[in-house]
């Protein structure tokens, strides 16, 4: 009986070590990928540090829950996601805090560009077509910039952002459609 | 072209990018992720939170601390001018009093006056107009 008991202990301790490592490697995997996600939805490096840190923090709690339906990636992007919704919805009530002043222009962002083997005029033309991007990016819906995000920045398939979400893959296509001929009449009406 | 770069020509809905906007896509994707990259590799300073914590405590320091000031002078100005509004009263009110024991005084020494004068005139044997008429019958009487 005692023997059972240790036994039992001592599977458990295992298999709770077997999940901290399997956390970890996911964290090392996809922490990245959720930073980058939360900095393009946000455009706030601190504010994507912590909403990534809270991301991480409520997947660990929730890791046993973790049914491995989805890959992981899907599932920490829907916290991820769930946590941004929050935020906004927490900073709207919040209607006497000043805006966040670490936001910066997307313009900004595109300075990040990488020069590749480009001339100097290629390089402000491709600059350029990146500020209107982000420029339009900043005018969608919430929904539309997420899914927009998910698909061209993060290149996730229909069917992981439908998941991502919670919409069916009908609602991502209008999203997307929509996000786009934003991003096309905004290229198009600057040329 | 790769696999993917030829998925990318074509959007998500089914509709076919232009290769501006598909250029443009690109070029966007690879500036997030580069900015990304720089951010997410930067050095951190562990420090920063709580730095930024004691700012906010010692601009909140100050701010409770000008409030608390502020609060006490005009508590005392606002004290002081009660103070003054109460003595004027007090002294309008002493004044009032003072004027009005005057008007009484004044009253009743009229009042006294009067009555004086009616007294003499009721203790006269006859009315002053008669008072001539009355001193000649006087006259022929001791005649």
């Amino acid at each position: 009986m005692a023997a059972g008991t240790a036994l039992e202990a001592m599977t458990m301790a295992t298999a709770q070590e077997i999940a901290a490592e399997e956390f970890s490697a996911v964290v090392t995997k996809h922490r990245p990928q959720i930073f980058r996600f939360l900095l393009s939805s946000t455009r706030d490096v601190d504010l994507a540090e912590t909403l990534t840190q809270e991301c991480f923090l409520k997947a660990h709690r929730n890791w046993g829950r973790f049914r491995g339906e989805s890959s992981a990636m899907t599932w920490l992007m829907r916290i991820a996601i769930n946590l941004q919704k929050d935020h906004w919805r927490n900073r709207r009530l919040q209607f006497w805090r000043k805006t966040q002043t670490n936001a910066v222009e997307l313009d900004e962002a595109s300075d990040w560009l990488p020069s590749g083997e480009r001339s100097v005029e290629q390089q402000l033309m491709a600059r350029e077509r990146v500020a209107q991007v982000g420029q339009a990016v900043e005018e969608l819906s919430e929904r539309q910039r997420t899914v927009f995000l998910l698909r061209y920045v993060e290149e996730l398939e229909l069917s992981e952002i439908a998941r991502a979400t919670g919409l069916n893959e009908g609602t991502v296509k209008a999203h997307l459609s929509r996000a786009l001929a934003r991003v096309r009449a905004e290229l198009g009406g600057k040329r | 072209m790769s696999f993917k770069d030829k998925t990318d020509a074509v959007n998500a809905a089914g509709e076919e990018l232009n290769p501006e906007l598909d250029l443009a896509l690109r070029e966007f994707r690879l500036s997030v992720h580069a900015w990304s990259e720089a951010a997410f590799s930067r050095p951190r300073t562990a420090f920063a939170a709580g730095r930024r914590k004691q700012v906010w405590l010692l601009a909140a320091g100050w701010a409770l601390s000008v409030v608390l000031v502020a609060v006490g002078v005009s508590t005392g100005v606002w004290e002081n001018h009660r103070q003054e509004m109460r003595m004027a009263a007090a002294r309008m009110a002493e004044h009032e009093r003072q004027a009005a024991e005057q008007r009484n005084q004044q009253a009743r020494q009229e009042d006294e006056d009067l009555l004086a004068k009616v007294d003499s005139d009721v203790s006269r044997e006859v009315p002053s107009a008669m008072e001539p008429l009355a001193q000649m019958m006087a006259g022929d009487e001791t005649q």
